[in-house]
């Protein structure tokens, strides 16, 4: 069953990313939770993402187009990356989401992928 | 101020008598999710009337008064929307007849044996046994054991249901039966303690959190049955365990491993506890699994006290219960020691011999294999298993300290 889990961080957490004195364990905590999940041969897809700074929403309603600088929703924690895992149940799923460095500071939503459509 | 001291009164009989009132309201009515509900009920109403009328003489007997009313007005129910059989008004009659006076038979042995009964998925029985004796709530456990609260919750009421459909008995398992049985008691209790060997270091907050509960388990159950050797050793391990709890972190946050953790910040009552209940294990002359963990953990205690114990004694030690137990979490504990007693290359073999795929998400023989390559002078391999031990690791604490050595 393919899950994803959902990597929320917070501004510290995006701030560690280039900080002087915490980006080294910032990175190698996370890299190291990457191998693991890739070394347990689970993994579907998965990508970090840039910070929500970066960030471009589009919405359009009534035929008006809103284009805005900045993330889709204004949370204190916001989308880092994700990873789709094929796992046997939700409980694997939740071991590897506790894993996430971000489980301690932001947090990790798993939500199961729904089935690619039945080809008609 | 009246109505806090009878909160607090109501708090006080809930955490002593829970389990009591639980385990004799199911015994008789044959029904844990009903006993568990009027129980509910019954201690609902205490915080409607307690503050109101003030506190009874026996608060026990008032809860059980009022849970059995419930549970009669609810068959009662039943009874006339779905005409139920004859026995539940014998179930009734038995229900009427028992004795409302403070003191009532302490019949939690018998909710133990059921709720780690072989009938029960094995899952299952930790979380049944939190619930159903200690009565602590589903989204607690379900964060201890990292299972989503809906699941749990479907878990518990399977397991419920099973119980009342295959009618398992409330009853102490006789003498066939009985060390199975035991072992199946004090396995669902190790469970709830942490979620398995690799957390007795007690390295997760969140899972600690449960440890105490877990001793409260272990100790009732000591007391209930004073002849089983294993249930004190079960006592003399958690409490080990427990008694280091506060060294476990420094003033940081930091994780301190068992080696460089400053004794003097060890619960040297809980050190009492536990040696006493080794003592009495022993006494009884017949040794097992946990009197063998707890006999380590003993040593390691001994040894960082200054006392003179040889290496190769705790190693024998592991001997002796991976051959009763070949567990991973035994197997790889075992290599740690025989890496202290012999030098890192006779760990390293330790290790080599485990199966590949029993350690895959492993983290502590990741953890041991990064620590007996580094002393081996194989950095690489060293490396290679920090990364996956950091990876594998639920607990920023011991991320960090992982991160940080070699």
């Amino acid at each position: 069953m393919d899950y994803m889990l959902m990597f929320y961080e917070t501004q510290e957490d995006f701030d560690r990313r280039s900080s002087r004195d915490h980006s080294q364990p910032y990175w190698a905590g996370w890299m190291s939770y990457v191998q693991s999940v890739h070394a347990s041969g689970l993994v579907k897809s998965g990508a970090g993402l840039q910070p929500p700074s970066t960030a471009t929403t589009l919405r359009s309603s009534g035929g008006k187009r809103h284009v805005q600088d900045g993330p889709f929703a204004d949370t204190k924690e916001q989308l880092a990356g994700f990873f789709v895992i094929d796992v046997p149940d939700l409980d694997t799923a939740l071991a590897w989401a506790s894993r996430a460095p971000c489980a301690a500071t932001g947090g990790v939503e798993v939500r199961p992928v729904l089935p690619p459509p039945a080809a008609a | 101020m009246a109505a806090r001291s009878s909160g607090d009164a109501a708090a006080a009989v809930a955490r002593e008598s829970y389990g009591r009132l639980v385990a004799y309201l199911a015994a008789r009515s044959h029904d844990l999710a009903a006993a568990e509900d009027a129980l509910a009920d019954a201690f609902a109403a205490a915080l409607e009337h307690w503050p109101r009328d003030g506190v009874p003489d026996a608060p026990e007997a008032w809860l059980l008064t009022t849970a059995r009313r419930r549970l009669h007005d609810r068959w009662r129910h039943a009874r006339v929307e779905a005409d139920a059989e004859p026995t539940l008004s014998i179930v009734f009659d038995e229900l009427a007849d028992a004795p409302a006076e403070a003191r009532f038979p302490d019949e939690r042995l018998k909710l133990m044996f059921v709720c780690a009964h072989p009938a029960i998925d094995r899952a299952a029985r930790p979380a049944l046994m939190l619930q159903a004796v200690l009565g602590l709530d589903a989204a607690r456990i379900a964060s201890a054991f990292v299972v989503a609260p809906a699941t749990l919750s479907q878990r518990l009421v399977r397991a419920k249901t099973k119980i009342r459909a295959a009618a398992i008995a409330y009853e102490v398992p006789g003498e066939d039966e009985w060390d199975a049985r035991l072992g199946d008691v004090l396995d669902a209790i190790y469970a709830a303690y942490g979620t398995g060997w690799d957390d007795v270091a007690g390295t997760d907050p969140a899972k600690s959190g449960l440890a105490v509960e877990a001793l409260a388990l272990a100790a009732m159950l000591a007391r209930l049955v004073p002849h089983a050797a294993e249930a004190w050793g079960l006592v003399a391990l958690l409490a080990f365990c427990q008694s280091r709890a506060a060294a476990r972190r420094d003033a940081r946050g930091d994780y301190v491993p068992l080696h460089a953790q400053d004794a003097s910040l060890w619960d040297r009552a809980l050190v009492a506890v536990a040696e006493t209940a080794l003592a009495k294990a022993a006494s009884l002359a017949a040794p097992g699994p946990y009197q063998l963990e707890a006999a380590i953990q003993s040593a390691h205690s001994q040894r960082r006290l200054g006392a003179d114990v040889p290496p190769a004694a705790i190693v024998g030690l592991y001997d002796a219960l991976v051959a009763l137990q070949p567990t991973v979490g035994a197997l790889v504990s075992r290599a740690c020691a025989v890496g202290e007693a012999d030098g890192a290359a006779a760990g390293l073999a330790a290790l080599a011999a485990i199966p590949a795929r029993d350690v895959e998400t492993y983290q502590p023989y990741w953890a041991a294999l990064a620590h007996l390559a580094r002393g081996s002078g194989d950095a690489v391999t060293a490396e290679r298993a920090r990364t996956r031990a950091v990876g594998l690791s639920s607990d920023a604490a011991v991320r960090r300290f992982l991160l940080a050595a070699g």
